[in-house]
């Protein structure tokens, strides 16, 4: 695994992940985003809401 | 009656050969149309056209399109005539200098990365307007235009495998892999696309929307194929592949959006979607992986993949531009006028 530091947690697939809420969710691609920000909306995949923001 | 070679009749996999724009490409349309040997336009027509015009960029389309499916009818032997390369190559360096030139004092590799890896807060451009305001036919020509790419998704990336190596092979053919469906038929990104065109009532058909696409349509999918095509550009086709993997993920969260918002479908709405997460992952292997392994290979290629990365931007920059000027004025930003949709096939 990997922690990307300002980013998600790269996973090998396929993975298996429990929710906090129970809910079991799978991913087959060959490497998993996890997201670890929180604030992505396909969580718990990576969808980039971590990047910087600029407002130029 | 089944049969291992399928069920149903084949469609044909080549695409039909579209209309000149000019000299050179009607020129070249001619001796297509005849056997291969025949004569083609003359490299020195190269020097009077427009490098990012219609003519010359759909005559290197013309070109480049052997190497993929081909045309209808169109003798195959074609690919490598040498009269043709000859053209192809002086098409090319009219090309490769007006992107040198577009791209003129780009930054250096750290900088366009980092700089494709910040989100505007308040961003404007072709997804944006989809997004908050676009229309179904706006939609339905964006869909037209990027056909001749997402047809045959992440195809002229396969040309520069062949000149990586260790960690940036692996890396670079495990991207590939999940483009291709990862096994999977039915998930082969480009088969996604195909079922986008049916929910928007589009021919999904190889090159159909080729005489549609604009000029700078074109560029974006010339730049791909000069770049994979020449061993000497493996750097910027490997910085084209980091900067859309690392922009498409934001893109496609928005395009979802506006596939939402225009109902426009699911199979529409689901080709977005995929791209929001694979291209998260994709960006992190390409950037670590492929770019970090290449570069400890050769770390003469920085500059190279800077320029792609830069190139990249820049091309697609013109491209929205052409998009939004035509929309804002209640124009198509199509050449040839859509047939009004066909019932989802």
């Amino acid at each position: 695994m990997v922690l990307t530091g300002d980013g998600p947690l790269l996973v090998e697939g396929p993975v298996e992940l429990t929710l906090d809420d129970g809910t079991v969710v799978t991913s087959d691609r060959f490497t998993v985003a996890i997201c670890t920000c929180r604030r992505s909306r396909t969580y718990p995949w990576c969808d980039t809401s971590h990047r910087r923001r600029s407002r130029s | 009656m089944t049969s291992v070679l399928g069920t149903t009749a084949p469609k044909t996999l080549s695409a039909p050969l579209p209309g000149g724009r000019g000299e050179i490409s009607a020129g070249l349309l001619d001796a297509l149309r005849a056997p291969a040997g025949r004569a083609v336009p003359g490299p020195a027509l190269a020097a009077h056209a427009d490098p990012l015009g219609d003519d010359l960029q759909l005559a290197l389309y013309l070109c480049y399109e052997l190497h993929y499916r081909g045309f209808t009818g169109v003798d195959a032997s074609w690919e490598w005539d040498p009269e043709l390369l000859r053209l192809r190559a002086a098409l090319e360096r009219r090309f490769l200098d007006a992107l040198r030139e577009g791209t003129a004092g780009h930054p250096d590799l750290e900088a366009v990365l980092d700089a494709i890896l910040v989100e505007p807060v308040a961003g404007t451009g072709v997804s944006y307007h989809l997004r908050d305001r676009g229309t179904l036919a706006q939609m339905r020509e964006y869909a037209a235009h990027r056909s001749l790419y997402h047809l045959k998704e992440a195809d002229p990336h396969a040309w520069v495998i062949p000149r990586l190596r260790g960690r940036a092979k692996a890396a670079f053919v495990a991207v590939e892999y999940d483009e291709f469906g990862g096994g999977h038929a039915e998930r082969v990104h480009a088969e996604l696309f195909a079922a986008l065109m049916r929910d928007l009532g589009l021919d999904p058909s190889y090159g159909r929307y080729a005489d549609a696409a604009s000029a700078e349509m074109l560029v974006t999918v010339n730049l791909m194929s000069l770049f994979g095509l020449h061993r000497s550009l493996r750097g910027a086709l490997v910085g084209h592949f980091a900067a859309v993997e690392t922009t498409s993920s934001p893109g496609s969260r928005r395009l979802a959006a506006a596939m939402r918002r225009l109902e426009a479908g699911p199979a529409a709405e689901h080709f977005y979607a995929e791209h929001v997460t694979a291209d998260a992952v994709h960006e992190q292997v390409v950037r670590r992986d492929v770019i970090g392994g290449l570069l400890a290979d050769e770390p003469s290629l920085a500059r190279d993949i800077a320029f792609g990365v830069a190139a990249t931007g820049w091309v697609e920059d013109r491209f929205g531009v052409q998009l939004m000027s035509a929309w804002e004025t209640g124009r198509s930003s199509l050449r040839v006028r859509l047939d009004p949709p066909v019932a989802g096939g």
